[in-house]
């Protein structure tokens, strides 16, 4: 690839207690590449640091495609697989539509804001 | 079909890049047109879904073919039909991503989404030429 600069960070992961609060560097997660990367990152997470419980938080995102979503069902899986957990918490409205048309809010967990996602761990 | 004089004619490469720029044209456009943030997401991610659709599923990325766009914007509706070179596709083959059994599946929600978030989406002749409406919040 010709654009292939330095591996930017994509994600902030800060440890609460045994949580792992993961939050997005960019306002749009587009692009392939892009989401190839950051589920790679997500999945790094629980395959090799062995986390557990992960909340994804939104609230820095302003845009979102449906090839952002796969990811997300796969990091749910993963966890579901090792009894973990994922919790989706701060997602804009218009982007909550996004999970509410595609009923993923029916199998993915999300709360309004961090503090009620850390406490859904509990 | 809705998209009728006065309308803007794009024509891009297969190029997810300028595609985005085609996102910004038009949300430029609605913005002029005073429509609210939520009806400006609504069809920059129906807009994203189908010229991603157009780009990579239906001309398969192939530098030699090309994306036509033609968008029209009133105060009261957002009218564009996008045509790709592929061998197009029957939206009737894709299967339900709400159905309990697909529900998991990793990929196959864009056409849903585009149907969700616009008022109007119809795919016309062999698959590769669909059309969508969105009618303005306020004016519903």
């Amino acid at each position: 690839m010709a654009n292939n600069g330095p591996r930017r960070r994509r994600l902030e992961v800060e440890d609460i207690g045994d949580i792992a609060v993961v939050n997005f560097v960019d306002k749009k997660i587009l692009d392939e590449q892009n989401i190839q990367m950051i589920g790679d990152d997500l999945f790094r997470l629980v395959d090799e640091l062995g986390r557990r419980k992960v909340l994804l938080n939104f609230g820095n995102v302003e845009f979102m495609s449906s090839a952002a979503l796969g990811k997300l069902i796969t990091l749910h899986r993963k966890l579901q697989a090792v009894q973990g957990k994922l919790v989706l918490c701060k997602i804009a409205k218009d982007i909550l539509d996004v999970f509410k048309i595609t009923k993923l809010d029916k199998i993915l967990s999300i709360t309004t804001d961090e503090q009620a996602g850390l406490q859904s761990f509990s | 079909m809705g998209v009728a004089q006065m309308a803007t004619e794009l024509t891009i490469p297969s190029n997810l890049a300028e595609a985005r720029r085609v996102q910004e044209l038009i949300a430029d456009a609605l913005h002029l047109h005073g429509y609210t943030d939520t009806d400006t997401f609504a069809i920059k991610l129906a807009l994203e879904e189908a010229l991603v659709n157009a780009i990579k599923h239906g001309n398969q990325l192939d530098p030699e073919k090309q994306v036509f766009v033609v968008f029209n914007v009133t105060p009261e509706r957002f009218d564009i039909r996008i045509t790709d070179e592929g061998a197009g596709f029957n939206p009737e083959d894709v299967p339900d991503p709400t159905a309990i059994e697909n529900l998991e599946r990793p990929c196959g929600r864009g056409l849903l989404l585009m149907r969700g978030f616009m008022t109007e989406v119809e795919y016309h002749g062999r698959g590769n030429v669909v059309t969508m409406a969105k009618v303005r919040e306020a004016a519903q």
